[in-house]
């Protein structure tokens, strides 16, 4: 009787611990995934601020709207381990694990569309607003397809 | 003893028959009332167009830039009782709707009848079509003429038994048709922006076809209890939000940032729209700026559902 309970509880610790640190790399994709997100809508807010006028246009801020974008295309796709499907009030879709390839080409194309913003250095607001709506369409793009509302 | 009761059970499957048949005969739109075949306006109908959102469905969505604007069948839609396949409404007369009469298309959007008589299913959504003014239904026929004819049928609905019997249609169109008038109750002092804005999201925004959940699990009406007030994702995954003034999101935004989001598609968090929301999104900023603003001034008037 002894034995057999202090085996359960063998068993049942090895389970705990093969689960503790899963759970929390699964919550520690999600909350990593949504920062960049999150630093992307800040970059969106400094963007539109400026093409509204409620702020002066500034090249320098304009240049880092773009940076910080890109560096989200960059790294948001290491993120997505298996084990972070749930969890977390995560509100990635199912697709991005289930057609991985055409999540990666929406991953390609806000890189290469951000890469370009920056390669254009827009020294005024109108060439900024142009710039900024095409990196903008991949916002909608990306969120139509691998974002769900829940 | 047991001839009686087969004949008793003839009897009822023929009077049942029979009341089906009666119950579910396709109900037209009174001839009398139509406007005249031709009176329609082609540039006003583009805006009931984009109000509308007929290239969600009737457009494959891999389509950019003017071929959005050839109507040929959309991507299948896919629902819990079954695939739908939005048809061919091109001015292709062979494939499409060239060859139908004002008449024939205004009994298709306001009844759900096609000219042959059949009920058309609800996933094309004439429940809310059927609250527009005749002149702006002979507005939209001008329009969709004006669109480039393209031949090729889409493939026909797979759907399962019992959905895919349209007669039954007539039973579900007697239980569950909108009846004529405004769906919400409005104060007598509102704004002609909010009433202007009732019409269009009431109308041919069909926004309620989203955003109000059904009754009988999904297959019946609109719960009119829970006007916009959020409702399980049709497609399957999530939730569509509620937008009335109770909604736990859009209760924070003002009437601007609404107006901001069907704009451009950022909150006022400056997340950008997503799911099902960016084609309707797409298609509103091309009406005028009025527009817009009527939806949001009608979104913030309307009775709070809570979350
Ligand atoms: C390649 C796909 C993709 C692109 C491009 C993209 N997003 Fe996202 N976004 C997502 C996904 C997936 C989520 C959900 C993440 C989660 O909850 O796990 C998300 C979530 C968000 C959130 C919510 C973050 C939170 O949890 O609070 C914001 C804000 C956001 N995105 C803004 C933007 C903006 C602004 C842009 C354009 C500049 C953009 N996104 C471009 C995929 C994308
Ligand atoms: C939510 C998707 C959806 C939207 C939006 C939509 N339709 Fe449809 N439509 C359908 C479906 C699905 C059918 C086929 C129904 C059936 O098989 O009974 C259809 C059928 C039709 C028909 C009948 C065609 C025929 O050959 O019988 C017409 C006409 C039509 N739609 C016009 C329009 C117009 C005009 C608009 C925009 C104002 C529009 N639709 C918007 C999904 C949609
Ligand atoms: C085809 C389904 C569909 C239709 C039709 C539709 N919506 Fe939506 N709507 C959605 C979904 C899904 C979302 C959630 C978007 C997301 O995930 O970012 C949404 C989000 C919204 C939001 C943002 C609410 C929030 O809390 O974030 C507003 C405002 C809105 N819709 C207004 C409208 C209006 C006005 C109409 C009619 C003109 C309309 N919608 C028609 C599906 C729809």
């Amino acid at each position: 009787m002894p034995a057999s309970r202090s085996r359960f509880l063998v068993a049942a610790l090895a389970v705990a611990c093969s689960f503790a640190p899963a759970l929390a790399q699964n919550l520690d994709a999600i909350s990593a995934r949504q920062q960049l997100m999150k630093d992307n809508g800040r970059a969106a807010k400094t963007a539109a601020q400026m093409i509204k006028g409620d702020v002066a246009y500034d090249p320098a801020k304009a240049d880092e709207v773009f940076a910080t974008l890109h560096e989200t295309a960059v790294k948001f796709g290491d993120y997505f381990p298996e084990d972070s499907k749930t969890g977390g009030k995560t509100e990635a879709a199912p697709a991005i694990w289930d057609k991985p390839d055409a999540f990666k080409a929406a991953l390609a194309k806000f890189q290469s569309d951000t890469e370009a913003a920056m390669a254009k250095k827009p020294q005024d607001v109108d060439a900024f607003k142009q710039a900024f709506g095409m990196v903008a369409q991949n916002c909608k793009g990306c969120h139509q397809d691998f974002r769900v509302e829940r | 003893m047991l001839k009686r009761g087969l004949i008793g059970l003839l009897a009822l499957v023929v009077i049942t028959a029979g009341a089906f048949w009666l119950l579910s005969a396709p109900q037209r739109l009174d001839a009398a009332a139509l406007p005249a075949e031709g009176s329609g306006d082609a540039a006003r109908g583009e805006r009931l167009f984009w109000a509308g959102g007929c290239v969600s469905c009737h457009a494959p969505s891999s389509a950019k830039g003017d071929d959005r604007l050839k109507l040929t069948g959309g991507d299948p839609l896919v629902t819990d009782f079954g695939t739908f396949h939005a048809p061919n409404i091109s001015p292709d007369p062979k494939d499409g709707i060239g060859a139908w009469s004002l008449a024939d298309f205004a009994n298709a959007m306001q009844r759900g009848v096609d000219p042959e008589g059949r009920h058309l299913y609800p996933a094309f959504p004439y429940t809310s079509y059927a609250h527009m003014r005749p002149g702006d239904i002979a507005d939209l026929f001008a329009y969709l003429k004006t669109l480039p004819p393209v031949g090729g049928r889409a493939p026909d609905n797979e759907l399962a038994f019992p959905f895919n019997i349209r007669r039954g249609l007539g039973l579900w169109k007697r239980a569950f048709m909108d009846g004529p008038g405004p769906i919400a109750a409005l104060p007598a002092d509102a704004s002609s922006a909010v009433k202007a804005g009732q019409y269009l999201v009431e109308g041919p925004g069909h926004c309620g076809q989203c955003h109000t959940p059904r009754t009988l699990a999904g297959a019946g009406g609109l719960d009119l209890t829970h006007w916009l007030g959020g409702a399980p994702n049709p497609e399957g995954k999530g939730r569509v939000p509620n937008i009335t003034p109770g909604g736990s999101e859009i209760s924070a935004w003002s009437q601007s940032d609404i107006v901001e989001y069907l704009t451009s598609g950022f909150t006022p968090e400056f997340d950008s729209v997503g799911g099902a929301m960016v084609e309707v999104q797409q298609n509103l900023a091309r009406l005028p700026d009025e527009d817009r603003t009527a939806i949001a001034a009608y979104l913030k008037a309307i009775a709070p559902v809570s979350d």
